[in-house]
């Protein structure tokens, strides 16, 4: 993956893709301490509407940050990072998972040297986080 | 059910929590982060750092719990099993590293209702134990309406 320094404004981020299975999540559930069943358990995911088990917003988040620290070649690259959660990552109950694809742009750099990078990440085929921006600090 | 909206404006008693080694390691296996600096003492200090830090969504680990306590509070009207997660932003002053003990201040930020749907933005300012900045990070839940419309 070429650094994020190698990237002029507006240039393309390399992509990623990025697998999600249910061991994932109850691996994340654990280390978060976010227990919702929404995340693991079937039965209940169906009861509230859902279309099954979902990844917790938070753990894409999680990834995508991970994506942007690579890019930085930084793991405490990150000043800020926002983002909405617009639809969810369903994840079958398969060995297989459900596939993320991260992507984006890299943004402008501040008088300060830090840059912003501007994140996708999709789901088949549809975006799953909307407005995601972060703020690297400089190298 | 509208949400309490004298909540806006309040904040709550900080709620402290102590960073480990161990609770960094989990997180950054959890999501991928195989940096040494997760996960080693001496790589993260040859990197600078005083322990090993955390990756860059780790300080949910702390605010999630002190802003489920307001969530929680029947006085708000929040419905836990309809509330979805809209938002979230984190502001970061520092990493987070082992061995820091943590003190996080809930917030409520502002409260509006969107086509029936109430919407919350919570906000939770960290800081280290010399009361220096270490985040901001900020939440906004929505609580779906009932599917028929009523306040049931």
């Amino acid at each position: 993956m070429s650094a994020l320094s190698d990237l002029a404004s507006g240039d393309a981020l390399p992509a990623r893709t990025v697998t999600i299975t249910r061991a994932d999540l109850v691996r994340y559930a654990a280390a978060s301490g976010d227990q919702n069943p929404i995340h693991w358990n079937e039965r209940v995911a169906l009861e509230v509407g859902l279309p099954g088990v979902i990844a917790h917003g938070m753990f894409t988040m999680a990834l995508a940050a991970r994506y942007v620290t690579d890019l930085a070649e930084d793991p405490t690259a990150v000043v800020s990072f926002s983002t909405r959660f617009t639809r969810p990552v369903v994840v079958p109950d398969d060995d297989t998972g459900a596939t993320v694809e991260f992507g984006g742009k890299a943004g402008d750099t501040a008088d300060d040297g830090s840059r912003t990078v501007t994140v996708t990440a999709t789901h088949e085929g549809k975006g799953v986080l909307g407005k995601a921006v972060a703020t690297v600090r400089p190298a | 059910m509208p949400l309490d909206e004298s909540f806006v404006g309040r904040s709550w008693p900080a709620e402290t929590y102590e960073v480990s080694l161990e609770k960094i390691r989990e997180f950054a296996v959890a999501v991928g982060a195989d940096d040494p600096v997760h996960h080693d003492r001496d790589a993260a200090r040859s990197a600078g750092h005083p322990d090993v830090v955390a990756p860059t969504t780790f300080p949910v680990v702390f605010t999630w719990p002190a802003t489920r306590r307001v969530v929680d509070d029947p006085a708000l009207g929040l419905d836990f099993t309809r509330v979805i997660h809209r938002d979230q932003g984190f502001e970061v002053r520092r990493p987070v590293h082992a061995g820091d003990v943590v003190s996080s201040v809930v917030s409520v930020d502002e409260i509006r209702e969107l086509a029936g749907n109430d919407v919350i933005t919570f906000r939770c300012d960290v800081t280290d134990a010399d009361g220096e900045a270490v985040a901001t990070t900020r939440a906004t839940l929505v609580g779906r309406a009932e599917p028929d419309g009523g306040d049931a």
